[in-house]
């Protein structure tokens, strides 16, 4: 038990043997085999607390082992947590992405708002007011021309009743009046004579969808009850939209295609 | 209504049995009245408990003349009355705080039984307890090596089990926060859900069932740290399972069924009917064995045999002679009401969402049912006939999870949508609205004490809500 530290002061001040590297490298290859020879010759208690203090090293130098080989065994993906973490009610369930919800809710309201819906014809020429309406001059003079007669074939309904000729001021002529189209299914290819329901939209102006006025592009409401559709639930389908393909007034009738 | 007008009553409590004497009462006595005069006949006027009284299918509000719809005064007018629970859970209005930490979406968040801690689940692999009296973390379980999808207390409160994509189940002492060993192993597919042993089945609290996406569910020793049992008749992943408090075992699916087993594993019964894959199940005793030997007055019990004996009688004094009710939502829209015990065929089906059922859940006193669904309304349905009650309507987005206060009066509601909505169950409409996520709100729920909601969700952030 060295007092004060004579050896350290003397390795600092003459330095270490000349060989001293080679004999330091040489005793710890011997220690391996020294330590192997003293576990066998120890015998009693000596052996049991050798062993005790030896088998505490092993599972340490193991772990050790263990623990290099992970880090050198490459598992790059098994460590990285996925994104996008979902609870299990959400998981085998494909959630559209959120950006594309909103898009579509956006490109739904544009649509909406400006009318479009996916018809054969989604744009029709534009018509005037002198083009679809002629002035009927009225009074005793002929000078109040406040009446106008609507050039175009039209669809009244079956209850309809003219209003007093005095406070009429559409006129629509029962020789342009129509109660029948033909009805081209798209995917058939047959054409169906169907009464008119009634005028859903007209494209040119709501003014001429109240006055019931057809005209190329109109959406109507035919009855299809002769064609006898059923729906899934088992409910017979009698009223169909169609879109109007021809100007009824040149042809004299109203050539349409179904809505399917 | 004539003045003097008497009528003759007789009162009836829920489970069928008459209660005193038909009475002459006059026609526009009050609910307050007929409580009072039902506390006498009960001998209960030392210690009243609230009721509510209903006539046929009318709720009596205001007096027993307004509130009827054929008012015949010919016949003996027959009053059912129901106990409602003698304490008042507060609504919560404002969110005491918004705690960070996790570092992914949370996935789950469950109160202990006893009301005292908090445990989240989240998609970063960890689960974290957090300190309620100072709402700050407490403890971070780390283990997992993928999101942590369910937690589950044991119901004496001393384990927390928690379910991972990685398909283990780890163990977890909440109290000093270390892991109760290694990972148990042994489903090829990550865990969807994790229940417990009733308390009054088992005081050890040391059998626990995981279901997984690999179809099968396994039941575990916990303190052996072995499999018990594996149960694979599924042919497509269990989406739910529950114990229930007979000691059935009921499995939810996506192969349309629904699967009863008994404690040793056989199957007892399947239940069909379904269209498509079956999301959630709710047990009318679902908050009762969560509960255990827990309940309001905050007692605790020395010893292990007195908390089981407590938790037995909460349990045989909530069932009565009844039967344990069974609800399972689906994705085909529908939801079926079971009686699994009597028969395998359902008592109703409690049609009406339109877009899939996502949640649904027994109010605590087994009254009603509320249903989550992704067509953004809750509905409420009888819980002892699966009829239809109301419609919940406010959220805009799908309607993910919902839970119930522990009085059953209130309704909390967790959606899509990034809020939170507590409804009034009495006057079946919104009564709180708790925005303040940034996200969806994945899980929500309140403490069985009634004083706190914890919520979190994809902002990562957990939200404790307060009176």
């Amino acid at each position: 038990m060295p007092q004060n530290e004579h050896i350290e002061e003397h390795i600092k001040r003459h330095g270490r043997r000349l060989d001293y590297e080679e004999r330091k490298r040489k005793r710890e290859a011997r220690k391996v085999h020294k330590d192997s020879q003293y576990a066998q010759k120890v015998h009693g208690l000596k052996a049991k607390l050798h062993n005790q203090k030896r088998r505490a090293e092993k599972i340490q130098m193991k772990k050790t082992i263990k623990k290099h080989e992970e880090r050198n065994a490459k598992t790059k993906t098994a460590d990285a947590v996925p994104e996008g973490a979902v609870p299990a009610y959400l998981l085998d369930r494909e959630g559209q992405d959120r950006a594309k919800i909103l898009s579509n809710m956006v490109k739904q309201k544009r649509k909406e708002k400006a009318g479009k819906w996916s018809v054969p014809l989604p744009a029709v020429r534009g018509m005037a007011e002198d083009e679809m309406f002629k002035v009927v001059k009225s009074g005793k003079s002929k000078t109040k021309s406040w009446k106008r007669m609507v050039t175009k074939a039209t669809f009244v309904g079956d209850g309809f009743t003219r209003k007093p000729p005095k406070y009429e001021r559409f006129i629509r002529p029962m020789g342009l009046r129509f109660k029948k189209a033909h009805v081209t299914h798209p995917e058939l290819k047959a054409t169906f004579q169907l009464p008119i329901i009634g005028v859903k939209k007209n494209p040119q102006s709501p003014l001429f969808t109240h006055l019931g006025v057809i005209t190329k592009g109109t959406v109507l409401e035919v009855n299809v009850s002769e064609l006898g559709l059923v729906t899934t639930g088992g409910k017979v389908v009698w009223g169909k939209y169609a879109q109007v393909t021809n100007n009824p007034e040149n042809d004299g009738c109203i050539n349409a295609v179904l809505l399917v | 209504m004539q003045e003097g007008q008497k009528i003759v009553a007789q009162f009836k409590s829920s489970d069928g049995d008459v209660t005193g004497p038909p009475l002459n009462l006059p026609g526009d006595v009050t609910p307050e009245q007929l409580e009072l005069l039902l506390n006498q006949l009960l001998e209960q006027s030392e210690d009243p408990l609230p009721y509510s009284f209903h006539v046929g299918e009318d709720e009596i509000l205001k007096n027993l003349w307004i509130d009827r719809k054929d008012k015949s005064t010919e016949d003996t007018i027959t009053i059912v009355y129901q106990p409602q629970a003698v304490f008042r859970v507060r609504a919560v209005s404002r969110c005491t705080s918004t705690l960070s930490g996790h570092t992914e979406a949370i996935l789950s968040v469950s109160f202990s039984p006893n009301g005292a801690q908090l445990a989240t689940g989240s998609g970063d692999a960890t689960v974290r307890i957090w300190d309620l009296n100072t709402e700050t973390p407490q403890h971070t379980l780390k283990g997992h090596t993928s999101w942590v999808l369910s937690i589950a207390w044991s119901p004496d409160g001393k384990t927390l089990a928690s379910g991972s994509m990685d398909n283990t189940v780890r163990l977890w002492d909440p109290k000093t926060g270390k892991a109760l060993g290694d990972a148990l192993k042994g489903h090829t597919k990550w865990i969807t859900a994790l229940a417990w042993e009733p308390y009054h089945l088992n005081s050890k609290a040391n059998r626990l069932a995981s279901s997984s996406k690999d179809s099968t569910i396994r039941v575990w020793d916990t303190t052996l740290r072995k499999i018990s049992m594996t149960i694979s008749q599924h042919t497509a992943a269990v989406t739910c399972v529950k114990w229930g408090g007979e000691g059935l075992i009921y499995s939810a699916s996506q192969d349309k069924t629904i699967k009863v087993w008994n404690s040793s594993g056989a199957l007892v019964k399947t239940l069909q009917g379904h269209g498509h894959w079956v999301n959630s199940l709710a047990l009318s005793t679902d908050f009762v064995l969560r509960t255990g030997p827990f309940d309001h007055t905050g007692k605790r019990y020395a010893s292990e045999e007195e908390s089981k004996a407590a938790a037995l009688a909460r349990y045989k004094a909530f069932k009565g002679n009844k039967p344990e009710r069974l609800v399972s939502g689906s994705d085909d829209f529908t939801m079926f009401f079971w009686e699994p015990e009597a028969s395998k065929k359902p008592i109703t089906r409690m049609t009406g969402h339109q877009k899939l059922v996502n949640h649904v859940s027994f109010s605590p006193d087994g009254r009603m049912i509320a249903s989550a669904s992704f067509d953004n309304s809750v509905k409420l349905w009888d819980g002892m006939t699966g009829k239809f009650i109301g419609n919940l309507r406010g959220h805009v987005g799908a309607v993910y999870q919902v839970c119930w206060s522990s009085d059953s009066r209130m309704l909390i509601s967790s959606s899509k949508d990034s809020t939170l909505k507590i409804w009034d169950i009495k006057k079946m409409k919104i009564k709180m609205d708790l925005p303040g996520h940034l996200d969806e709100v994945f899980a929500v729920d309140w403490s069985p004490g009634g004083d706190k909601v914890a919520s979190g969700g994809k902002d990562k952030q957990l939200k404790i809500w307060r009176h």
